[in-house]
């Protein structure tokens, strides 16, 4: 099965005011099995960057001006959408925040079940009814046949994510990108639906990109992290050493930790760093983050380079990457 | 679905009640009677039958008792009688109504088929040509009065063109034609009015339709239906259209009568024998008796209308269905 590989990409909005780089040189991977945490502020990029990977990008404003979405051998982002119709919902499946306002409130949610099945694996009629019921079972809805016919506001949030989740993985897909999946469910709903999202993943071995705002989540689930902030990925490594030793003064800022090392916990939610997120109209010249970093000296107004730190763990930060403040 | 069923035919009783009193004092206050016209074109002329004829027709008692009887009547579907055309006003009417209805019919067939479809594409290709021609030609319908519309397609058509006839529902020549050719030289004849009265609601349909459609394609749902790999045609028929149209059936209940009110304009225009002409012809003989019989006719056939497009819409959205 092939994995994820998203290679310097960047979306630009062609608005009326000018035109704002909504996402620059995003590079993220994600292998078979394996599952990415994509974090950050509200308004960094996250959903940006998963529409961008389906090629759902409200368009216009937005379009994809540079890089690569690398599945397998196959460029996403250079398809033309009469293929990229074959791959949406069958290699490459996506799951929203709103599992309610995410289904179709006036088709019985078997039918929209069905017609995933139909239109990639060619089950019609009754063989489709019966993968349908065999998919709502699979993602763990009891009396899965008299449940095909129910209609959307009869289920509850958590059902209807697992309706969603059903139609996601319907096709099996090589990768699931999952924007949020759980933030609009009580918590104990939450728990389950992260659990089922793991086991399909065990079972199916999919690469899981997995956008959240929850720490614990990212601890329970992620095996890679990727924090973004203002449109870049500022660092990415593995779940364990972003938490043991954050690079960016983002991250720890976002982990509640101290320079000096130790994260207040994972269990919380990413903690508020004074000031807010740019707007993008009014980004910096030089790293986005100046405005809020306590450690920003001459050099933060050049573009910091996304380097390794340690194998696999990148950050890109000047005084993370150990350049001296006297250094510009 | 029964429950409401009746309740809203029980809902429809006070209306009715409330239209026939309201119609039938708006007719009281009217000046003149048949009696007038009737000896103006000397078929009576003696005061003595004159006066005969009045208490045969009620019409010397007081209003409120008048009123009470012709209440009781219409709930036995007696509308009373016609002297002009010599039978009982609801065989007037039922006569007529066929014509009418298939003039509303085929208008509203041409306005829901041209403005659904010049909406949809209207909302598919926002701000694009397409758009702003759609939206000018919606426009230009939506202002035009429907009998400058018909004399201006009369002019055109059959005028200049004799594509179509003048007026008419069919040619003298039919009745011995069989059924098919029967049917043909109708619709031959039907094209210029649904037109005339079609178009207008088209571009009603267009506008509102265009709306509803924007909305809806800029719900979450539409994204899940692209993420499944549908295509853009599919999405719009198969996810946005069944929820765009909601709006589209209520309009279709609430415009119902105003399509009726139409047709009798409409029909004058192009002497379409409807109740539109019926209409005008007893209006203008002071035949009361039809007149009233009409209006109450006509409420009575909105409201049972909507009453079946409120049916509908419980079909349609399965969220209204479970409160
Ligand atoms: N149509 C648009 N016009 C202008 N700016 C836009 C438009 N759509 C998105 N943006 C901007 O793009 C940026 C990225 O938004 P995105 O939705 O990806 O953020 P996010 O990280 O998913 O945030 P959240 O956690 O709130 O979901 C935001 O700054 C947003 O304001
Ligand atoms: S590059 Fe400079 S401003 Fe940016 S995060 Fe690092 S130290 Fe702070
Ligand atoms: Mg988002």
């Amino acid at each position: 099965m092939a994995g994820l590989d998203v290679r310097g990409l960047s979306v630009s909005l062609f608005t009326r005011g000018g035109v704002l780089p909504a996402l620059s040189e995003v590079s993220l991977s994600v292998q078979p099995g394996r599952t990415l945490a994509l974090v950050g502020e509200s308004g960094c990029g996250k959903s940006m960057t998963a529409l961008a990977i389906m090629r759902l990008l409200p368009e216009p404003p937005a379009r994809i001006i540079a890089g690569k979405v690398m599945l397998g051998d196959t460029d996403l982002a250079a398809l033309p959408e009469r293929r990229m119709l074959g791959v949406r919902g069958k290699a490459v499946s996506m799951i929203f925040q709103d599992p309610m306002s995410s289904l179709n409130p006036v088709v019985p949610v078997g039918q929209q079940i069905m017609e995933v099945l139909r239109r990639h694996e060619n089950l019609s009629g009754s063989a489709a009814r019966t993968r349908a019921a065999e998919l709502l079972t699979l993602v763990g809805i009891p009396d899965a046949e008299a449940r095909l016919d129910e209609y959307p506001h009869r289920l509850s949030g958590g059902m209807c994510q697992r309706v969603m989740i059903a139609i996601a993985i319907a096709c099996r897909p090589a990768v699931l990108v999952a924007d949020e999946p759980t933030t609009a469910l009580d918590v104990t709903v939450q728990a389950q639906i992260l659990e089922l999202l793991k086991r399909l993943q065990a079972e199916t071995g999919m690469a899981l990109l997995l956008i959240t705002h929850d720490l614990g989540v990212v601890a329970e689930m992620a095996d890679e992290v990727a924090v973004m902030y203002a449109g870049r990925v500022v660092e990415q490594g593995p779940v364990d050493a972003i938490f043991a030793a954050p690079l960016h003064p983002y991250t720890r800022g976002l982990l509640g930790a101290t320079p000096s090392g130790g994260t207040a916990g994972r269990h919380t939610r990413l903690a508020d760093i004074p000031g807010s997120v740019p707007s993008l109209a009014e980004l910096p010249a030089g790293c986005a983050f100046a405005p809020r970093c306590k450690l920003a000296h001459a050099a933060c107004t050049a573009q910091p380079p996304l380097k390794a730190e340690a194998p696999g763990h990148l950050a890109a930060c000047f005084a993370a990457l150990g350049v001296p403040a006297h250094a510009a | 679905m029964l429950r409401l069923l009746r309740r809203r035919l029980l809902q429809g009783v006070p209306l009715i009640l409330g239209v026939i009193i309201m119609n039938f004092l708006l007719i009281q206050a009217a000046p003149g009677s048949f009696l007038d016209v009737m000896s103006a074109e000397s078929q009576v002329s003696d005061p003595a039958m004159l006066e005969q004829l009045r208490v045969t027709y009620g019409m010397d008692q007081p209003v409120w008792l008048q009123l009470v009887k012709y209440i009781w009547s219409v709930a036995r579907l007696d509308f009373g009688f016609s002297y002009r055309q010599n039978m009982p006003v609801l065989d007037v009417i039922l006569a007529s109504l066929p014509a009418t209805l298939v003039l509303m019919l085929a208008s509203l067939l041409i306005a829901l088929l041209l403005g659904v479809t010049a909406g949809v594409v209207a909302a598919v290709k926002v701000n694009t040509i397409w758009d702003n021609l759609l939206s000018f030609l919606a426009v230009l319908f939506f202002a035009a009065p429907s009998f400058w519309l018909g004399i201006m397609l009369t002019v055109l058509f059959a005028v200049k063109l004799g594509w179509v006839p003048v007026g008419g529902m069919m040619s003298i020549t039919a009745s011995n034609q069989g059924i098919v050719a029967t049917v043909l030289d109708v619709l031959h004849h039907l094209a210029l009015p649904a037109m005339a009265l079609g178009l207008f609601y088209a571009a009603v349909y267009a506008r509102v339709m265009r709306a509803a459609m924007l909305e809806v394609l800029s719900l979450d749902f539409i994204r899940t239906a692209r993420a499944k790999g549908l295509g853009r045609w599919r999405v719009v028929l198969a996810h946005g259209l069944r929820n765009a149209l909601l709006p589209i059936v209520t309009l279709f209940g609430l415009q119902f009568g105003t399509v009726l009110g139409g047709s009798i304009v409409v029909e004058t225009v192009f002497s379409w024998p409807g109740l539109g002409s019926l209409m005008l012809d007893s209006v203008s003989s002071r035949n009361y008796p039809v007149v009233l019989g009409v209006l109450v006719f006509s409420s009575i056939v909105v409201i049972l209308v909507n009453i079946a497009v409120d049916l509908a819409y419980l079909r349609l959205d399965p969220r209204i269905r479970a409160r």
